[in-house]
Order: structure tokens, then C-alpha cells, then sequence
């Protein structure tokens, strides 16, 4: 990858055809600019002014894979599927969606709907088996497995008393649990992909987490997203609890204090700390960084919580009297903004940079300050692996597409 | 008698004003924490200007679509609740019995006001009651405890009046005035009369509502 | 006084109550009276006067020839007050008929709280009835399977990814062959707003997203929709008790709008889900203000025609009346703006009265449309007193009714129907489709000639 300091102009969409621009997408490396371009009942896939082979009846949903494959989810004779660089998967489907990656981007899931079953499909192959209805999937790190809340049983139009026995399960690689629940939300992967927990509802009014298919013995009013610890395995989940939100790993509390809301919470990539968005108090947000609130507190949200990749530090998007910033262990940014983009840390945690946008233009920002230009539109930047080189993507007010390298 | 009477009127009357403040701020005191504990978001929304905003609507006559639908109970109520309060608080009689224990004294009402704040307050509870017996919507609602309150309002001002007639058996008449008195103070706090002093946050929760969340009229 | 039958035919409420016992009630009841049961439940409970001035604010009530029953105070004794007395301790007979009042008899529109001197909010209390009973599954069937869809799809009629996202491509084929180069943006992260509908769109009325997207490509807006759960605003669980779906749906709805990096959303027209997104949603998750600014579609329609971005090339003639929406009204102060756009839209428009935050319920609010036929006939039972409303205003002329509220829509087009009215029924966005100025006709017609 090129990490020269310097700005260059890589593409002019509006110069490759006169169709309807619909799209747009950039390479990791910010070398490729992609677009989807319509004209006339079809849809083309133009990468740097170079079309795919094949157009199609119509295409979205353009990704590219952390590995640089471009993605987009193509529809043809009435089938969809996903195309990778140009070529649709083998099987195509009633509908497909939702194009996934695994970390290196070397797997890719979608979810599909064939003659109203529906299922995952992993670099094309679909899963055995098809449900009445499939969502919240997930692709593990490494990429080897799949799991979904899927409906496993069928349900009656308005059938009540069914509902509540329980038809909802997570299919894992396509086989369902034994188990069947009220409801199933969004089931996540241990680090090594050997387990999967989820949010279940076991009755009506009764919140647990179900690992492997197993509920934990202890019931709550409420839960969110369950995380493992990649150190131990063990596994947390915000819940209210009759004191208030709190923060339990394996049915138990975890921190001794309590809140007015826990929402999502991860771990350091190390496993050895976790964080959680929370609210001391009403209508007052912060972070909690192993039950210790920061001193800030946001008035209207916090967002986007994630660990340095050395687990050193805590970054959060945070919005505060109308204005979103970035705030990391504890500080947040001194200027504010109209919108910002996910915290992106340096591969050593030393810098934080996130895109932000004020009226109508986009800048990068590390660490509290602008780098490269202000554009239209720009895309995450990207750190160069000592974290010295920023790479800004950006689109200029006239169209013009920059990859522009930054010396920090 | 005369006993029972200084009793009534010395350490009696003491321990009714006492009952009524602490059971006052008691009650206030226990929403205060229920609310802080079960009800947050009632302190987060409470604006002092929308509060405001609203219990001076609810306290002008007429000031509200409610009260142009019912003129007649309004007229009756403003008039009932501005006697309620003043005649006991601003009477001659009672103004000279604290100057005597304690020295201080304020402004007193004319005989005649006060009089007739009287019979004000006492036509208004013929008129609530009659109201409460004759309009279907508002029997129906209405239970013994309803009533009962009527008459413990009734009970020291139909006394007092009797009292200043000098009407048979004054001096029975004028230990009932003032054990009902005391009873009436007493049961503020425990009663519905909790209105009185429940109405401001009541209101002023629901003007900061409709005021600074709604953006209505809450009139 | 007739004892009123509650023979409902509604498994939702038969079925459950039979297999309540009172030790059961008692114990669910009395725990969640214990855990929920805050200051404003005691207060406004042991501060009612039961004066009876709230009676004459409640359509149920005028509809019922001044039966008490129907009053909101009447409401309050007949389920929260002696459950508060005894504690919970009540039998199943008592909890269907507290499931019936609170369901099918209140609209939650609070108009009597702005009649009652003490604000008491009879709504509010209503809904606390409507929790307790859910807590003991008594809740009518259809409300019931609503929230269920919720739960499992994020939307209100079980409408699945797939289809969704169906929906939107199959609309924006239809509307770009009326406007050459008009895109539905779905999933475009960094746009200005994030426009949220109800499920009923997608499943009943698509035109009304093709409408909304002539709209905002004539406008020039930069807008988007998730292709994610999140995409639907709506929320029955708000209506049967159940906050901790609620809660849920409100959290994919912003966290869709912040994945999105959007300003503020915009929501359709529609009632319930501002009062969701805007007052109780948020409020249930904490957030004291929506953590994204939410923009109802009346105030986004009134920007659009002010800054002249939607241009009126000739306004309606028909003569229109506005029916305004509790929720929207009462529940966020837009009647004003609502006028205005009226204004700028319509030749001849008629007020009914009692108009703006005094207007009476459609009768469909509150979830009580969404009880379904079993509770039809008891619904419009309770629709004389908008029926005459209407009624005036035809008699002085209006023909149309916009409502800015699909609720309303479908509580007034019954009402219109049973009551033999005339009138037909718009959305504000159907007459700004109608009568707007649509530059890309002028273009064709030059190219034509
Ligand atoms: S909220 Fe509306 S429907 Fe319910 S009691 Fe009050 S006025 Fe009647
Ligand atoms: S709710 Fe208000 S208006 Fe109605 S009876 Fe009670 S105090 Fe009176």
C-alpha cells in the first residue's frame, strides 16, 4: 500500500457515462473507487471507470471486503445473489441481503430467501436447511461459521398462545437449537467460534441468555447483546435487574453498581477490561470503563464504544446539547460537530481519528485536529501500522474522487 | 367544660397544627423519594416556567376551556376555595386569640366579609353535595368518604356560625367548632384535601409536560 | 344501570382470563404494584377529586349519552383504584373487564387531562392498567400478535427483511418511471435524514413512500431509508404495556439513524409513533431527548413548502377540513403548522370544532383500532360525538378530511362509513402530491413538443 504524503485524484465518476449515478463505494487501499450506474432497466458496476463484464437487472449493496474483493448484491432473471469482483455466486436466490465479512475478508455470508425459506449462504453455499424467517446473522471472526435467530416453528396468523410456548431459535451452520424460544436476538460467537450466545426471551415477560441453546437459570426484566470475554469465555450481558441496569457475567453482577441504563458493552481485545455505554442517571450518558463511570456526561447519547487495538484506550462517538464529538477515556474532543464517523484508532491506540462533518463538508480529524482536506463526502480513514501516516478518502463538491495520504 | 375547652384550645390545637405540617411535608416528602426512585424522568421534565405557566392558568376564573364548560361550578369553587382559606386564616376572633398567646397579629377581615365567607363556604358544600347527588357522572364517582368530607369541611364553620349567633348551647357548640376545626386540619394531609397542597406539583408536573415536551396548552 | 356484557369473543382476553387464578393475580399484580408503582400513580389516584369535570372531555362518554362508566375518572374506579386498594388482590372477572376498559374504552388521547384541574392523566393510568394486565397476559388477541410482530421483525405487520427492502426497490421502479432519475437511497450513510415509516406502508399503502420520494427528489433532499430492522417507527408495545419491547424497537430504530450518521430523522405521517420516538420510547431507555433529532412529516412538509423548496402549482378547490391528531396536536404542539401547510395547499379549508389541542379523538387511537373486529362495533359505538364534529364541518361545506395520521385514517374512514358522512379522507402528503409544482413535467412537455 502506497503511504507517500500526498493527494492525488483517482477518479471522476460524472466522466465515465452519462447514467444514473446511484452508489458509491472505496477500496480499503482508497485506489479504487467504485459505482453503481444506472441506465434503461439495468444496473452496471464500474470500478475506476472499468465496467464488470456483466450488467444486471439490478445491483446495490456495494461493499468491499476488507481483503479489497468488491461485493454488490445483483439481481438477474428474477434470481439474486451476490457478485464478487464482477461474478455472481453460483446459486442465486429469491432475495439476498446483507453482505457480510469475516475480519480478513476472506469469507463472506449473506442472508437469502429461496421460495419463502429462508437462510444463510456463505461464499455462495447455502446453508442445508431454510426457516420461515431468518435475521440478526452473524459471520464469526475467523469466518468459519454462521448463526441467525431463525423461526423455527410455524406460526398461525395470530396465533398468541403459540407464540408464547416459543418458535423462535439461533440456527448455528444451519442447525437450529433444541430449544425454541418466545424470541431470539442477536446471537455472537466466542472468540474461537466453539459457542454462541444470544438474548432470548424464555417467556413472555422473562429476559435471559441462552448459550448453546441453554438459558442461564436467571431470570431478567430486560437484556441487551451478550458478549464473550475473550479472556475467559465467560459471558456478559447488560440486565435490569431489580436495583437497576447492571452489567452480569454468567447470572451474576458483575459490577457492584447499578444504572438507569446499560446499553451495548465490549471488551478489550485482550480480554482484560470491558466497557459499556451507560447512564448514571436519567437522561445522562457516559462510559463505564469496568464499572467506573467516566466524569463526563453526554446529554443525548453515546455511540459507536470500541477498545484501542491494544487495548489501552476507550473511544465513543457522544452527542451533547445538539453536537456530536468523540470522547476517549474521559475527554472529549474540543470541538463539536454536525455528525461524526466511528472512532478509528492507530494499530498501536496512539491516535484516534474519526471523519466529521459540518454543513455540507466532511473532514478527517485525528486527535482532535484536521488532517487532509475538507470534502463532499469522505470515507473512515485509515492508519498505516506505526500510526504516523493517516490515508483520507474523500469526494470532492465537483465529484472528483482524492486519495490523499497525510503525514501526522 | 370549660376544661375540655382549654384542653381543645391549648395543646389540642397544637398537635393538630403539628399533625398537619409534618403530615404535609411527610406526604410530599415520600412522593419526592417515590418519584426519585420510580419516576425520574418527572424531575428531568419539571420546568419552573411551564409549571408556572400552568397553575396561573388553573388559578384565574374562567381561564380555562374546563371551567367556560362548567361557569356555574366554576363561579361556585373559585368562591368557595378563596372563602375556605381566608375566613379561618384572616377572622377577627382567631387573629385576637393568637395575639393574646403569642403577641403577633395581622390584617383581619371586616365582620360582614368574613360572614359572608361564611355562608359562601357553607353554600358551596350544599352545592357540591347537591352536585355530587344529582349529576350522574359525578354520583358515580362518588363514595361515603366523598360526602363525609363535605360535612368535615361543614362542621366548623356551621359551628362558628352558630357560635356567633350565640344560638343554644354556645359553649357545646363552641368546643365542637374547635375540635372539628382541628380534625378538619388534621385530615388535610391524609385525605383528598391533600389537594390543597398537592395541586401546585400536580399541575406544575403536567404544565412542564405539556409545556416543555408537547408543546400544547394543557388549558 | 345495565351491567355491559364482556362477552368479546376475543381469545386474547377470554382464553387468558380463564386461566388466571386470584392467587396468581394476586401475587404478579402485587409484585409489579410494588416494583412500578410510583409517585404519579399515587398521586393521581389519591388527588382525584372525583369531581367529574373531566366527563364531558371524553368522546366515549359523550358517545355514550353521558353513561359515567365511560368518564375518565369513571374508568379510574372501575380498574386502577380498588386494584390500588386491594393490592393487586382481585378476581380474573374483575381483571377482564379493567383489560376491557383500559384496551377498548380509552384512546390514551389525554384530552381529559387538559380538562380535569388537577392534570390528572386518566392516559397515563390507563396504560399503567394496560402493563398490569399484559403482565397477566390478558391482552386483546390482535393488539397482542402486533406487539409480537415487534418483537420478532422490529415492525408492526411481520413484514421480513427481505421484503422490505422489496418493497422499497419495487416503489422507486414505479415512482422513477414518473420522474426520470428519481433513487430511493437505501443504506446512504452520511445523508441529511433518515426517513422512518410504519409497517402498514410497505404492507398496504406503498404509494405512500413513492409519494414521500417525488416529494423529497423534487425538493432536492438528501435523505435515506435502513435496509435493517430500524426502518419502522411504529410501536403497539407501547399500547399493551410491554415497554421493555418498546424499548427495543425505539433502540434499532435511532441506532439505525446513527449507523447512518443522519442529522435527524423524518418520520410519515403518523401519530402513535411520534408519541413513541418523541415521549415515551426514549424515555423508557433513558434518553430525555431522542438522541437523534426526530422531525414529524407536518413540520418537514411545512419547511419544504417555506423555503419554497416544494413549489404548489394550483392549490386543492375541494373543500377540506383537518382533523387533528392527539398525538401530534396534544402531543407536540404542530397544529399551527399544520394550518399553515393547509394554507398553502388548499383553496377553501373549513375548521371543525373544537379544533388544535381541544379536537376530539378519531376513536381509533391508543391502540384501540388495533384490538381488531372483536372490538369493532364497541369502537364505533363510541364515535357519535366525532361523527357530529364531522358532521358540521360537511354542513359547512368540507368535503375532504386530512389527517395527518394513519390511525386516524383508519378510525375516521369507519366513522365516515357508519355514519353514512360522504367525506373522503387524505394524507397531508397526498394533496402536497396532488397539487405540487413537478418540474420534470414541464421538462417532458418541452421535449414533446
Ligand atoms: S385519554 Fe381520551 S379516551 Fe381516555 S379517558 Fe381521557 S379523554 Fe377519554
Ligand atoms: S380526574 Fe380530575 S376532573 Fe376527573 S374526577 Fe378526578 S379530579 Fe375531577
Amino acid at each position: 500500500m502506497d503511504w507517500e504524503p500526498g493527494k492525488k485524484s483517482v477518479a471522476e465518476p460524472s466522466a465515465w457515462s452519462q447514467a444514473l449515478l446511484v452508489e458509491l463505494a472505496v477500496s480499503p487501499d482508497g485506489e479504487r473507487l467504485a459505482a453503481v450506474l444506472r441506465e434503461e432497466g439495468s444496473a452496471r458496476v464500474v470500478v475506476n471507470g472499468e465496467p464488470w463484464e456483466t450488467s444486471f437487472d439490478k445491483a446495490w449493496y456495494l461493499r468491499f471486503s476488507p481483503d479489497g474483493r468488491l461485493t454488490a448484491l445483483v439481481n438477474a432473471d428474477m434470481k439474486w445473489t451476490v457478485a464478487v469482483d464482477g461474478k455472481p455466486w453460483e446459486a442465486a436466490f429469491g432475495f439476498a441481503w446483507n453482505t457480510l465479512f469475516s475480519r480478513a475478508g476472506d469469507v463472506m455470508a449473506a442472508c437469502v430467501q429461496d421460495n419463502g425459506r429462508y437462510l444463510a449462504a456463505v461464499d455462495g453455499k447455502p446453508w442445508k436447511q431454510g426457516f420461515f424467517d431468518l435475521s440478526d446473522l452473524v459471520l464469526s471472526a475467523e469466518g468459519g461459521r454462521t448463526a441467525a435467530v431463525v423461526q423455527a416453528k410455524a406460526l398461525a396468523e395470530g396465533d398468541v398462545f403459540a407464540f408464547d410456548q416459543g418458535a423462535f431459535a439461533v440456527a448455528v451452520d444451519g442447525k437450529p437449537w433444541d430449544n425454541t424460544f418466545v424470541n431470539c436476538w442477536t446471537p455472537v460467537f466466542s472468540p474461537d467460534a466453539s459457542s454462541v450466545a444470544a438474548q432470548v426471551r424464555t417467556s413472555p415477560r422473562e429476559y435471559t441468555v441462552a448459550v448453546d441453546g441453554k438459558p442461564w437459570e436467571q431470570g431478567f426484566a430486560c437484556v441487551w447483546e451478550p458478549r464473550f470475554s475473550p479472556a475467559d469465555g465467560s459471558v456478559t450481558v447488560p440486565a435490569r435487574t431489580p436495583k437497576g441496569w447492571a452489567l452480569v457475567r454468567d447470572g451474576r453482577p458483575l459490577w457492584d453498581k447499578t444504572f438507569a441504563q446499560v446499553l451495548s458493552h465490549e471488551y478489550s481485545p485482550d480480554g482484560s477490561r470491558v466497557a459499556a455505554v451507560v447512564a448514571p442517571s436519567f437522561g445522562k450518558w457516559t462510559v463505564a470503563v469496568d464499572g467506573r463511570p467516566w466524569r463526563a456526561r453526554f446529554d443525548q447519547a453515546v455511540f459507536d464504544l470500541c477498545f484501542s487495538p491494544d487495548s489501552g484506550r476507550v473511544a465513543a462517538t457522544v452527542r451533547h446539547r445538539g453536537k456530536w464529538t468523540l470522547a476517549c477515556d474521559g475527554t472529549t474532543w474540543d470541538e463539536s460537530f454536525d455528525m461524526v464517523g466511528p472512532p478509528v484508532f492507530s494499530p498501536d491506540g496512539s491516535r484516534l481519528a474519526a471523519r466529521v462533518r459540518r454543513g455540507d463538508t466532511w473532514t478527517v480529524f485525528v486527535d482532535g485536529k484536521p488532517a487532509g482536506d475538507a470534502y463532499a463526502r469522505a470515507f473512515d480513514p485509515v492508519f498505516n501500522d506505526d500510526g504516523v501516516r493517516v490515508l483520507v478518502r474523500g469526494i470532492s463538491a465537483r465529484g472528483l474522487y482524492f486519495r490523499q495520504v497525510v503525514a501526522l | 367544660m370549660t376544661k375540655a375547652y382549654v384542653f381543645a384550645a391549648g395543646p389540642l390545637l397544637w398537635v393538630s397544627v403539628i399533625v398537619f405540617a409534618a403530615g404535609c411535608l411527610l406526604r410530599l416528602g415520600r412522593l419526592a423519594w417515590l418519584a426519585r426512585k420510580k419516576d425520574r424522568p418527572v424531575y428531568a421534565y419539571m420546568s419552573a416556567h411551564y409549571a408556572l405557566r400552568s397553575i396561573g392558568r388553573w388559578l384565574v376564573p374562567m381561564g380555562t376551556e374546563s371551567m367556560r364548560k362548567h361557569p356555574v361550578t366554576t363561579v361556585v369553587s373559585f368562591a368557595f376555595h378563596a372563602a375556605v382559606v381566608l375566613v379561618p386564616l384572616f377572622l377577627f376572633a382567631h387573629v385576637l386569640l393568637f395575639y393574646e398567646a403569642f403577641g403577633i397579629s395581622w390584617w383581619t377581615l371586616p365582620e360582614e366579609a368574613a360572614y359572608a365567607g361564611t355562608l359562601v363556604v357553607l353554600a358551596g358544600l350544599v352545592y357540591f353535595f347537591a352536585r355530587r347527588l344529582i349529576r350522574p357522572e359525578v354520583r358515580y364517582l362518588s363514595g361515603p368518604a366523598d360526602f363525609a368530607l363535605l360535612v368535615l369541611v361543614a362542621l366548623p364553620f356551621a359551628t362558628g356560625l352558630w357560635a356567633f349567633h350565640h344560638g343554644p348551647g354556645v359553649r357545646v357548640v363552641m368546643l365542637l367548632h374547635v375540635l372539628s376545626g382541628e380534625a378538619l386540619l388534621a385530615a388535610i394531609p391524609f385525605t383528598k384535601l391533600s389537594h390543597m397542597f398537592l395541586f401546585p406539583f400536580l399541575r406544575g408536573y403536567m404544565g412542564s409536560e405539556f409545556g416543555s415536551v408537547r408543546h400544547a396548552r394543557d388549558w | 344501570m345495565e351491567q355491559t356484557s364482556t362477552q368479546t369473543g376475543d381469545q386474547g382476553l377470554e382464553k387468558s382470563v380463564a386461566r388466571l387464578t386470584p392467587d396468581q393475580i394476586a401475587k404478579t399484580l402485587g409484585e409489579i404494584l410494588k416494583s412500578e408503582g410510583g409517585a404519579r400513580l399515587k398521586a393521581y389516584v389519591k388527588t382525584c377529586m372525583s369531581c367529574g369535570l373531566c366527563a364531558d372531555a371524553c368522546h366515549f362518554y359523550l358517545s355514550h349519552e353521558n353513561d359515567p362508566r365511560f368518564s375518565p375518572a369513571g374508568k379510574v374506579k372501575q380498574t386502577i383504584a380498588p386494584l390500588l386498594k386491594k393490592k393487586g388482590a382481585v378476581d380474573p372477572e374483575f381483571i377482564k373487564r379493567a383489560a376491557l376498559v383500559a384496551f377498548t374504552q380509552c384512546n390514551l388521547c389525554k384530552r381529559c387531562v387538559m380538562y380535569c384541574p388537577f392534570g390528572v392523566d386518566v392516559a397515563w393510568l390507563m396504560l399503567f392498567v394496560r402493563r398490569l394486565c399484559s403482565r397477566l397476559g390478558v391482552v386483546p388477541q390482535y393488539i397482542q400478535d402486533t406487539a409480537h410482530s415487534h418483537s420478532v421483525t422490529k415492525n408492526q405487520m411481520w413484514v421480513k427483511e427481505d421484503e422490505w427492502i422489496d418493497t422499497v426497490f419495487w416503489q422507486e421502479e414505479e415512482a422513477a418511471e414518473e420522474v426520470p432519475g428519481l433513487t430511493i437511497p437505501l443504506e446512504r450513510e452520511g445523508a441529511d435524514i433518515m426517513y422512518s415509516v410504519i409497517a402498514p406502508e410497505p404492507k398496504f399503502r406503498a404509494q405512500l413512500i413513492y409519494q414521500a420520494a417525488v416529494m423529497f427528489h423534487a425538493a432536492g433532499v438528501s435523505w435515506t431509508m435502513p435496509a435493517t430492522p430500524g426502518w419502522d417507527n411504529s410501536d403497539m408495545a407501547m399500547y399493551t404495556g410491554e415497554n421493555e419491547i418498546m424499548g427495543r424497537l425505539k433502540r434499532a430504530h435511532f441506532e439505525a439513524a446513527m449507523r447512518l450518521r443522519v442529522k435527524r430523522i423524518v418520520m410519515g405521517e403518523c401519530g402513535h409513533a411520534l408519541r413513541s420516538v418523541h415521549d415515551m420510547g426514549n424515555r423508557w431507555l433513558g434518553w430525555k431527548t431522542p438522541p437523534v433529532p426526530v422531525t414529524h412529516a407536518i413540520e418537514f412538509y411545512w419547511e419544504l413548502l417555506e423555503s419554497g423548496k416544494i413549489r404548489v402549482a394550483k392549490k386543492l378547490k375541494t373543500p377540506v377540513t383537518l382533523h387533528d391528531p392527539c398525538n401530534v396536536a396534544r402531543g407536540l404542539g404542530l397544529h399551527e403548522k399544520a394550518r399553515d401547510v393547509m394554507a398553502a395547499l388548499c383553496e377553501d379549508f373549513v375548521e371543525m370544532h373544537p379544533n388544535r389541542e381541544y379536537n376530539i379523538c378519531c376513536g381509533a387511537g391508543g391502540g384501540v383500532i388495533n384490538c381488531g373486529p372483536p372490538h369493532k362495533a364497541e369502537r364505533l359505538a363510541a364515535s357519535s360525538a366525532k361523527a357530529k364534529q364531522l358532521f358540521d364541518a360537511r354542513t359547512r361545506g368540507a368535503r375532504t378530511i386530512i389527517a395527518p395520521c394513519h390511525n386516524c385514517h383508519g378510525g375516521l374512514e369507519d366513522i365516515v362509513e357508519h355514519h353514512h358522512l360522504g367525506m373522503d379522507l387524505k394524507f397531508l402528503g397526498d394533496v402536497i402530491y396532488e397539487c405540487m409544482e413537478k418540474p420534470w413535467k414541464k421538462d417532458e412537455e418541452e421535449q414533446g413538443r
